[in-house]
């Protein structure tokens, strides 16, 4: 109980002003945890794949933006005349594309024919995964920090007190427009599809829905969302760019998808909120707690996780495993 | 029964360790072979005792033990743990504070091996008895998530507990491997110094290798005795059917706890001996990667079995080494025009402007020996799981059914 008059003298040592702009960094950064943890449970839901390479993949999507818009400008470089704005954001789309792309590709060769395999068994393929696109991106990284070249850098909106930065802005929007593109996903005909295979393969394989074709599907949305996930994180309030490390940053969205619950949308969005708003909070205001040492604020998910775990062992909104003999 | 190995009159028989008379031999042959390999006497396999080579196998000893502990978590209880890193940093952690010098900068209270060594291995298991409570309660892939958590809280702790584990970048001195009485008294045997033993000269990586080599085959002999006694039987009932085994009256969070303790025991043993053999450590080294390199080597040499985590354990350990060589004997081949180089201007780059998949430079385009490792641990793990779940074990089976039916093939 030592903790709490150092957190309650702290909190009062900031002032309104610093809690307004603490809570709006939180919800940017949850936007990105929940993003990221939207795709792997999208993965998850659909195919029952533990995706233990989701960081590395967000990495290589970020590392991707920072091929296509500052190495090869594609597709700006066929439309020189127009806006930065407009040709960042289409290199940042092809580089979403291609990571839905890699998604498929390995759904197709390192998931498929684990089909009917024991869960833990394909989740260690995953975590195989993880090894080979996180070398093979550090390697193309050159171990070192390179830069999104993003039109937005380091400005800030002001609103009255309120100051953030633009992409923390664009962060929220985009994560807003993906759950709003999701949410009608899920009415089209491949969204019922893909609910009715996560609800059952066999049955739904017996209505005549093509399950591989979901799968498919389910994996490059999840990448793709990764990806998105992976471009926000090395952005300006977060980082300067894309490092090797950029995977671990994406790492502490698995402890959001297991306190939402693994098969829970809703709770993929509450739990990356949570994540967020937690790191940003014990990092601005116990950042002078010295005993809690350096970069404490980057373990906070991991323990919040082990105290949720503790009270609801299925994460807050996850289905319990009904245990049968 | 002379010729007839799968026949057995007595439960006893079948029970004991080594129920045929061609596995008494290869076991024996194989503990001689280790014994004189240092000393350079195994035809065509003289280079192992090399000193460059045995640094690598007292590596793998040390990993033995280590993923011995996994095997029976993972492997035998069914317990999927990605904190096996984390339990061996506990292990080393509490062998330096207990055994290393004290400094200006960190602790170290200078006791002999015979305390740190087994306080190592304490140390480790009661921090795995803490976190089996939560095995109990929490099932399946969401104990895979917890155990990865531990990882990201220890290097935490590591990095910022500077009195424990030294300089984030530098780390701390280990203490070295010698049995003294107390501290200060001179040892009265050291297994990390050249010397005479029983009229033999031996190098310093020699004398560790016997040590090593010592508790590897202590520990294969515990699990494998723990795996068929009341406790192992508990866990693989654990493993196959939790519900029907407690029905059965296996008391689950009991065995767990067993499990946890037991495996947490090895690697906090295996992790003190990583520790001291390397000499000194940094706390960046207690990472994801090396947790994932156990649950490698049981993987791929086969969940469950000893014979499988040690067959494992030394094709992970020496692959690297063997992919290093390959790599720069083909480097070699391009530069000299050898009868290879085709494959190795294809494969190596060997200056900065050069195409290959592995660089030998610095700075080459392709990737470094280390990550290609790194790469092929990856792709071995998806590979065994995909083409051969059992492993290495379920290699051999199939190749002895094989030879068992011949010439049918049922």
């Amino acid at each position: 109980m030592t903790v709490l008059p150092v957190v309650a003298q702290a909190v009062a040592g900031g002032g309104v002003e610093k809690l307004i702009n603490t809570v709006a960094s939180g919800i940017a950064l949850g936007a990105i945890y929940a993003i990221l943890a939207l795709g792997f449970v999208i993965i998850f839901k659909a195919t029952q794949v533990v995706n233990f390479a989701h960081g590395a993949i967000a990495a290589l999507g970020a590392y991707f933006v920072v091929y296509f818009a500052t190495v090869l400008n594609v597709p700006g470089r066929l439309i020189g005349s127009a806006p930065k704005l407009l040709q960042w954001s289409l290199s940042a789309l092809v580089a979403v594309l291609v990571a839905a792309v890699i998604g498929m590709v390995v759904e197709r060769t390192a998931i498929r024919p684990m089909i009917g395999e024991p869960l833990f068994a394909v989740a260690m393929i995953t975590l195989g995964l993880d090894l080979v696109v996180r070398t093979i991106t550090a390697d193309y990284l050159g171990n070192q920090l390179r830069a999104l070249g993003d039109p937005w850098g380091a400005g800030v909106v002001d609103i009255g007190v309120l100051r953030v930065s633009q992409t923390q802005v664009v962060m929220i929007v985009v994560t807003g427009v993906a759950m709003a593109g999701l949410a009608w996903f899920f009415r089209t005909r491949v969204g019922v599809a893909m609910r009715a295979t996560a609800f059952d393969q066999e049955a739904a394989m017996a209505q005549g829905i093509n399950v591989g074709k979901v799968f498919a599907t389910a994996w490059a949305i999840g990448a793709a969302l990764a990806a998105i996930g992976g471009i926000f994180a090395s952005m300006s309030p977060r980082a300067a760019g894309v490092t090797p490390l950029t995977a671990f940053v994406a790492f502490r969205a698995f402890p959001a998808v297991v306190i939402g619950g693994l098969d829970s949308i809703p709770g993929a969005i509450v739990g990356g909120m949570l994540v967020g708003s937690t790191e940003v909070f014990v990092g601005s205001y116990l950042s002078g707690v010295s005993w809690l040492g350096v970069g404490f604020s980057g373990i906070v998910p991991w323990l919040l996780m082990m105290l949720v775990l503790l009270v609801r062992p299925y994460g807050i909104f996850g289905t319990e495993e009904v245990r049968r003999v | 029964m002379r010729g007839r190995p799968g026949l057995f009159t007595r439960y006893q028989t079948e029970m004991s360790l080594l129920p045929t008379t061609t596995q008494r031999v290869a076991l024996i042959s194989l503990l001689v072979a280790a014994l004189v390999m240092p000393l350079g006497g195994i035809p065509l396999l003289g280079f192992l005792g090399d000193g460059d080579w045995l640094v690598i196998l007292n590596r793998a000893l040390v990993f033995a033990v280590a993923a011995l502990g996994l095997n029976l978590l993972t492997g035998v209880a069914g317990q999927v743990s990605l904190g096996h890193a984390f339990f061996m940093a506990v292990g080393a952690y509490t062998a330096v504070v207990l055994g290393g010098e004290a400094g200006t900068t960190v602790w170290g209270l200078g006791l002999p091996i015979w305390i740190w060594l087994p306080a190592a291995g304490i140390a480790a298991a009661l921090v795995g008895m803490l976190v089996s409570p939560t095995a109990v309660r929490v099932r399946g892939l969401y104990l895979a998530f917890v155990t990865l958590g531990l990882v990201f809280i220890g290097l935490h702790l590591w990095r910022n507990l500077g009195k424990i584990a030294g300089g984030p970048t530098t780390g701390r001195e280990w203490p070295p491997l010698e049995l003294a009485l107390w501290r200060g008294q001179d040892p009265l045997v050291s297994f990390d110094s050249a010397g005479p033993w029983f009229g033999v000269e031996l190098g310093a990586e020699a004398k560790t290798y016997f040590f090593v080599l010592g508790f590897a085959a202590l520990f294969a002999l515990i699990s494998k005795n723990l795996m068929r006694t009341r406790i192992g039987r508990s866990w693989t009932s654990i493993r196959d059917r939790d519900i029907a085994a407690e029905v059965m009256g296996v008391n689950e969070s009991h065995s767990k706890l067993q499990a946890f303790a037991i495996s947490s025991f090895y690697a906090g043993v295996a992790g003190a001996l990583y520790a001291v053999v390397l000499g000194r450590v940094i706390p960046e080294s207690w990472d994801l990667l090396l947790s994932v390199e156990f649950i490698a080597i049981v993987l791929i040499g086969g969940a469950g079995t000893v014979a499988g985590t040690l067959l494992g354990t030394f094709f992970v350990v020496l692959i690297p080494r063997v992919v290093e060589d390959f790599t720069f004997w083909l480097a070699g081949q391009a530069e000299t025009g050898g009868a290879f180089s085709w494959l190795a201007n294809l494969v190596v780059a060997t200056t900065s402007d050069d195409f290959g998949l592995v660089s030998t430079g610095a700075a080459g385009p392709g990737l470094s020996v280390f990550q290609l490792n790194i790469v092929l641990f990856g792709v071995l793990i998806i590979v065994f799981l995909i083409a051969e779940p059992l492993g290495l074990f379920g290699m051999w089976i199939r190749i002895k059914h094989y030879w068992k039916g011949w010439p049918f093939t049922y």
